[in-house]
């Protein structure tokens, strides 16, 4: 007996503590302190940014061991370490805690069924009216009755001598949306868990032409797929005339027993999923040391194009033309110096390529022409016929996030019921009007007086405006009615 | 047809609005009172038509470059919420919107000389920030559909949540009897700091080249003040600023008296501090929170990260959160509440501007 008080007391004890608004408090406080940290020293990140970090606060002969105080307490992946993900956790149980103590109150608000009021309690509640009609009690009744059936009120209504009352709520559940809303904390982070447990988050960086099984974590280890995935091509398109670009894209063919079975071009916002996993268009960048194939568009003037694939040095012909050309120069941002008039690269990465051709025509000297990918009218030979660079291909890679998160569902599940509960706690109300009737002068003569009065736990200014057309309604209709 | 002529009239329309309020304040003139209304709704229309032509040209923009797409795509790509300029455009406009219609609602004036002055405050950080006022291309990350919404609803809860500041700073003084209370004290500081680091970076501006504006941001802020390479001048901004800090402590108190004579009670205020964020809160939540979580997972593959921009998101999100559970659980009223509102706000500023100033992350894009 004693032991099981005992156990009893632990329990209550530990609930209490959970239950309780002051530790929501604290790890409202300490997750959001430590979270301000988190963004002002850099996640992840080299040793070397975060202690020259803090060497403007602590100056530099300090800067190393307080780096590794920090380090020790997890500062430096934070967001991962045992106690912020302590206190994430007991932040979840708070909130589990604290909504099943309250929701007895709360449930008990909703299911209490509702009673009739005396007319001076009608008069002291917070929304109040008052008005004088010259009609029956029958016919006030009936029309108040209509009035907030329209408004979508269920009404009771309790009859005595020469009395009536009609009481109504409507919108009672909508007292249990914050109960939603915490609900739906609880689902996202049982979808994060969901994600962190069976999912994985990792990166590919797969070269043109290329064929990869696995992705790879960020510290380099193999996760396998399951199946193959090529990368066709990769392309940054550039908006016209300027360096800026308009879109980063590659296609992609995944491969299974040896088959193609899905094929896709992804671009930033739009990735490919296969069998849960997803890749995300996320980087790209030139292979060291790659070198690839021309590929040139040729069309003789009047004729269709043809395409071929060189390599550096090879020589090609525009079919019918009698014009040949040789692969002499490459240059992946190709421009004029603006000072010295000079031609050179800007840049490392494809943003302007240009091939350099050196032309063989018939009956005339040999020449050398810059070719633009980005520029096709660069391409035009005298006679009409043109050469497009359509591409330096294989010296780029495709670089993809790959994720597969079996918690994403719960988590879009998640954000529908917070956004449904999100409006019920806002924007609706839990309504209560009782309405008593009443002839000024016993015996059913003289003027019929009306009492209006209700409740609401929410805004107020948009209640009293409904009962305010409530009232004109019905007294309205009493006028229409009387002049028949 | 451009858009900058009409966003200048409703500019100075707003400045002339913010005076005519304050003339309102101290004149307590109603004929004062209906003209600063006047002024500000004739600023809003010029605006929302600067609005729609901006969108106009940034959807032929937008189909001169992608032809293919087709015309819903190419709204929602060319909505003028892309970049830092047209999104504090957008906030200043959903700010006077929310305030017209509390205006309109509680039939109190006097809370425009608290909001005009934060429309006005963000139309000169366009000009001392330098921020690029050029209808941009759209980089791959933001072509999405997610992009309108999600920051859409993201800035009528910053407004939202700009008008509870303003009910909430103007509460304070109200409800303030000695300067000694620390409400008050907590009051002075945080609009001196504001009014300090708007004016240094006034200095900053007026101190660099039109080229250098362009990165004052990014390279110069408060370079010419409080980071200044001369220790002199540093000391002289700090003394300045306390100084300043000192004199608004003893005198903002005044205020008071001005409002009570307007017939502006507490409970006004407090019931307007709440209600925006009754409505900034579900707003901010949906459309910053959830929505910005969904765009995420879609364009990197992660719904969250842990981002600066995130991570002080969530910040606010708590703040408020905190808020909203002081009052309804802790019964919480008055002053304590007000204080949350302030700090609510200056995690707004900080989450929307102070991140791109001061931290880098993935939603570097929103600087430019």
């Amino acid at each position: 007996m004693k032991e099981e008080k005992q156990k009893e007391d632990v329990f209550e004890s530990v609930w209490k503590f959970f239950a309780s608004v002051k530790l929501a408090v604290a790890v409202f406080i300490i997750l959001s302190f430590s979270s301000i940290v988190g963004t002002i020293v850099e996640q992840q990140a080299e040793p070397e940014k975060n202690i020259a970090l803090l060497a403007k606060f602590f100056g530099d002969s300090l800067a190393p061991t307080v780096y590794n105080i920090f380090a020790k307490l997890g500062f430096m992946d934070m967001y991962h370490s045992w106690w912020f993900i302590s206190f994430l956790i007991t932040f979840s149980i708070n909130l589990i805690v604290c909504s099943l103590d309250r929701f007895p109150k709360t449930w008990k608000l909703v299911k209490m069924p509702l009673k009739p009021l005396a007319v001076n309690v009608i008069k002291t509640l917070p929304v109040k009216k008052e008005i004088k009609l010259k009609t029956t009690l029958a016919v006030a009744k009936d029309e108040f009755f209509n009035s907030l059936r329209t408004s979508k009120y269920q009404v009771l209504e309790a009859n005595e001598n020469n009395e009536v009352q009609l009481y109504c709520q409507k919108w009672r559940y909508a007292r249990l949306g914050v109960y939603v809303v915490h609900l739906s904390i609880i689902l996202i982070f049982l979808g994060a868990i969901i994600g962190a447990r069976f999912g994985f988050g990792g990166f590919l960086n797969l070269p043109e032409g290329q064929i990869s099984d696995v992705a790879y974590t960020a510290n380099g280890s193999e996760i396998p797929l399951g199946f193959s995935i090529k990368c066709n091509w990769y392309d940054t398109k550039y908006y016209e005339g300027i360096d800026m670009p308009q879109e980063f894209h590659s296609e992609l063919v995944i491969i299974e027993n040896g088959k193609e079975v899905l094929k896709k071009v992804i671009e930033v916002n739009d990735p490919l999923t296969y069998k849960g996993i997803t890749f995300y268009q996320s980087s790209y960048g030139m292979i060291p040391n790659a070198s690839g194939y021309f590929i040139l568009g040729l069309k003789p003037n009047g004729h269709q194009q043809s395409t071929v694939s060189l390599r550096f040095g090879d020589t090609f012909e525009i079919p019918g033309t009698g014009i040949t050309g040789t692969v002499i120069d490459f240059s992946p941002a190709l421009a004029r110096d603006q000072r010295t008039g000079a031609l050179i690269s800007y840049s490392d990465n494809m943003v302007n390529p240009a091939v350099a051709i050196q032309f063989n025509m018939p009956g005339q000297d040999s020449f050398k022409g810059w070719i633009f990918k980005r520029y096709p009218q660069t391409g035009i030979l005298p006679g009409g016929h043109e050469i497009k660079f359509e591409d330096y291909w294989g010296v780029e890679y495709t670089g993809m996030q790959v994720s597969k998160d079996p918690g994403i569902g719960l988590i879009y599940i998640a954000c529908i019921i917070m956004a449904i509960g999100l409006y019920i706690t806002f924007f609706i109300s839990h309504k209560k009007i009782w309405i008593h009737i009443a002839h000024d002068t016993p015996g059913g003569k003289g003027p019929v007086s009306v009492s209006v009065g209700g409740s609401t736990n929410r805004n107020r200014f948009a209640f009293e405006k409904e009962i305010d057309h409530i009232l004109s309604t019905a007294s309205h209709a009493i006028e229409g009615r009387s002049k028949k | 047809m451009n858009s900058s002529l009409f966003f200048d009239i409703s500019a100075g329309a707003y400045v002339a609005a913010m005076i005519t309020y304050v003339i309102y304040l101290v004149a307590r003139n109603k004929t004062v009172g209906i003209a600063a209304t006047t002024i500000t709704i004739f600023g809003f229309a010029c605006q929302s038509v600067a609005l729609l032509i901006r969108w106009v040209n940034s959807y032929h923009f937008w189909i001169s470059s992608s032809p293919n797409s087709g015309l819903v795509e190419s709204l929602l790509r060319a909505a003028p919420l892309r970049n830092l300029y047209e999104s504090l455009i957008f906030f200043v406009w959903s700010l006077i919107l929310i305030h017209l219609l509390i205006e309109f609602k509680y039939k109190v004036r006097s809370l425009g000389a608290f909001v005009t002055p934060l429309a006005a405050l963000a139309l000169l950080f366009i000009d001392i920030s330098g921020t690029s006022k050029e209808i941009q291309p759209l980089i791959p990350a933001l072509q999405s559909n997610w992009l309108l919404f999600h920051v859409l609803l993201s800035f009528l809860g910053y407004a939202a949540f700009g008008v509870s500041f303003g009910a909430a700073a103007a509460y304070i003084i109200m409800v303030t009897d000695s300067k000694k209370e620390k409400a008050y004290i907590f009051w002075s500081i945080i609009i001196g700091i504001f009014i300090i680091v708007l004016v240094g970076m006034g200095i900053d501006f007026m101190s660099l080249s039109a080229a250098e504006r362009k990165e004052l941001i990014q390279n110069h802020f408060l370079k010419a003040t409080f980071r200044n390479e001369s220790g002199g001048v540093v000391a002289a901004s700090w003394a300045f600023s306390i100084a300043f800090i000192f004199t608004l402590w003893q005198f903002g108190f005044g205020l008071k008296k001005i409002l009570s004579s307007l017939s502006v009670t507490p409970q006004m205020l407090e019931d307007i501090e709440y209600k925006s964020i009754a409505i900034g809160f579900p707003l901010f939540t949906l459309g910053g929170l959830l929505m910005g979580a969904i765009w995420a997972n879609s364009a990197w593959g992660k719904y969250w990260s842990w981002d600066p921009k995130e991570t002080w998101s969530l910040i606010t999100w708590f703040v408020y959160a905190l808020y909203l559970h002081a009052r309804y659980i802790g019964g919480w009223r008055g002053k304590r509440v007000a204080i949350l509102a302030v700090i609510g706000f200056v995690a707004v500023i900080f989450t929307y501007l102070g991140v791109n100033l001061v931290l880098s992350g993935l939603h570097a894009y929103g600087s430019g």
